[in-house]
């Protein structure tokens, strides 16, 4: 691989509140990112001066309006936490997106991690509520009335990929993975043509194949160019296809697999042509085949089918690896891939513990055949709904994971560890530790910069253009030596 | 004969655990042949199998109901969200 790859997600929950009439998710969601305890007096900034969404990886600035809360309100939407992670109001939706990590095994601690951080935040938020209003937040990607909103995933690549090549390759890939990572759908929405049950939450929503766009016209590629890093060195790859995982290996093979192929892109090692005819309508097909036995019309000719497209991924991965050095995680990632694409080409059904979309299709399918339901029943709707439910007594998803029916990837204790600390490999732990050691001095922060107040002296900004520097061994010696801000500031410029 | 859904996922889920030990037959190898192979013993391992998987189905749709939220007609259909991102 040319680079450790730096990765992390964005995932925003759906929320609502029981018995409200009224019910108002900016409100809600204020109230439920201001109800973490994590570090909850601290009034810091999200410094939205560093950032420019408006950026576009082909080269051009897109004209629109950037939104600039102010100050009060910023502080009220935005949580900096001492993990590194950050949990906020985006929209009309709560956020939680996960420190960098510079592997998968640590992107699901900290993703899980997330989880159980909304769901505490969820319980205090509850007390505040009038009786009988229950706050309910929701791991998924749509309400199954045309609204959708995002699991984001970012991966850092080296500027010098030609973003031409990402495209290409990247969108077959796109299309055809959610086979082993959609989340599942009961129905379809958005003019999606019907069906009872489908492969993704969010298929349904993309509409082109490359733009900027992420709330409208939505496409399988989007070119944000917005590195949050040195930009003539990096580019981040911004994926917005997804759905959100609540199984532990869909999330795994998902982020997993995607960054080895985005490390074989980069390499120039994707030596086949694996374009499909008609990527956008495709995404969608392939969606409403949960048999995976559909053929696709492919580019260069002939036909296959989504499992054999990421076969062919597979075969160039592992060819690759061959001749590359090979970490476990990475070995393990490929393992299971090919492993969960032998039996989705067999019987996709065989994958009841670890694919998300089956899981909740045969919890669904068992459900109909004991109480006697078709697919368009209010209980199975529910079901649909229930399953990315992130109480741990209410969510079915938690209930199959308490009886052990599921498989799990990572240990307990790793997520609750998570919930603390910060990553020790990248910047995300000089900021966690910031955090934690000068919560009242730090003014602002970014991805790439943290910014300190000195009392007297302007604010003070230090920027971390490295994602893989501000690291525990890069830094843990001088934060002990700097007992104040003031210290800390001297010693870093010094 | 291919498994289909429905009446056969307890079977489904014995070759489910089966195949992390063996490679499967190739072709369409169903259920018959597979207990053939496996011999009268084993056509009672796998009956006994099956009734502890419908008695565990039972238990979990039991267990659904208890959580299951009421008046799923307008719980979902209170479920509106603004579209994010």
């Amino acid at each position: 691989m040319p680079l450790p790859k730096v990765i992390g997600s964005e995932i925003e929950y759906g929320i609502t509140v029981q018995n409200d009439r009224d019910f108002d998710p900016i409100s809600n969601c204020v109230l439920l990112v201001n109800s973490y305890e994590d570090n909850r007096e601290a009034q810091i900034l999200w410094d939205y001066d560093q950032e420019n969404p408006l950026a576009d990886a082909r080269g051009f600035d897109v004209e629109g309006e950037k939104y600039t809360p102010n100050q009060q309100e910023n502080i009220a939407r935005n949580k900096t936490l001492k993990n590194g992670a950050r949990f906020y109001v985006d929209h009309a939706h709560p956020e939680y997106s996960t420190p960098e990590v510079t592997n998968v095994l640590d992107l699901l601690a900290y993703e899980r991690a997330g989880e159980r951080s909304l769901e505490q935040a969820r319980r205090a938020a509850s007390l505040l509520l009038p009786f009988n209003n229950v706050l309910l937040v929701y791991k998924n990607n749509s309400d199954r009335k045309g609204n959708s909103y995002g699991n984001h995933e970012n991966y850092l690549l080296e500027r010098r990929t030609p973003f031409k090549d990402i495209v290409e390759h990247m969108t077959p890939f796109l299309v055809t993975r959610q086979i082993f990572c959609g989340s599942g759908k009961v129905g379809s929405e958005n003019r999606a043509s019907p069906c009872d049950y489908q492969i993704s939450q969010r298929a349904d929503f993309f509409e082109t194949e490359v733009a900027l766009d992420t709330m409208v016209k939505r496409p399988i590629i989007n070119t944000r160019d917005e590195p949050h890093a040195e930009r003539e060195k990096y580019r981040r790859l911004h994926v917005i296809v997804g759905d959100s995982n609540l199984c532990e290996v869909s999330t795994y093979l998902r982020m997993g697999v995607t960054s080895i192929v985005l490390g074989l892109i980069e390499d120039g090692e994707i030596t086949k042509n694996l374009s499909i005819v008609d990527p956008v309508r495709i995404i969608k097909e392939v969606s409403h085949d949960p048999s995976c036995k559909r053929e696709y019309q492919m580019e260069r000719g002939g036909h296959m089918t989504a499992v054999q497209i990421q076969q062919e991924f597979l075969a160039m991965s592992l060819r690759y690896f061959s001749s590359h050095e090979i970490d476990p995680i990475i070995k393990d990632v490929l393992v299971r891939w090919e492993s969960v694409l032998g039996r989705l080409a067999e019987d996709p059904m065989l994958l009841a513990r670890e694919v998300d979309w089956v899981i909740k299709r045969k919890l669904i399918m068992d459900y109909m055949s004991k109480r006697g339901l078709d697919w368009k029943h209010p209980q199975v709707q529910m079901l649909d709904l229930q399953y990315h439910d992130i109480r741990p007594d209410k969510g079915l998803y938690f209930l199959l994971e308490r009886r052990g029916t599921v498989d799990r990837i990572i240990e307990d204790e790793m997520i609750e560890k998570a919930i603390i600390d910060p990553p020790t490999d990248t910047r995300a732990y000089f900021r966690g530790e910031c955090i934690r050691r000068y919560s009242d001095s730090v003014f602002g922060v970014n991805w790439d910069s943290i910014s300190f107040n000195l009392g007297e002296e302007p604010i003070k900004r230090i920027l971390m253009n490295e994602p893989l520097k501000g690291t525990k061994a890069h830094v843990e010696e001088l934060l002990d030596a700097s007992p104040t801000v003031q210290e800390l500031v001297r010693n870093l410029t010094s | 004969m291919r498994i289909t859904r429905h009446a056969d996922d307890a079977l489904a889920e014995i070759w489910s655990a089966a195949d992390q030990t063996r490679k499967k037959k190739s072709g369409d190898g169903g259920a018959s042949e597979d207990e053939a192979a496996a011999g009268a013993g084993g056509q009672k391992k796998v009956a006994k199998r099956g009734e502890e998987l419908k008695e565990e189905m039972d238990s979990l749709i039991e267990e659904i109901d208890e959580v299951l939220e009421e008046n799923a007609e307008e719980f979902v259909k209170n479920y509106v969200q603004r579209g994010g991102e």
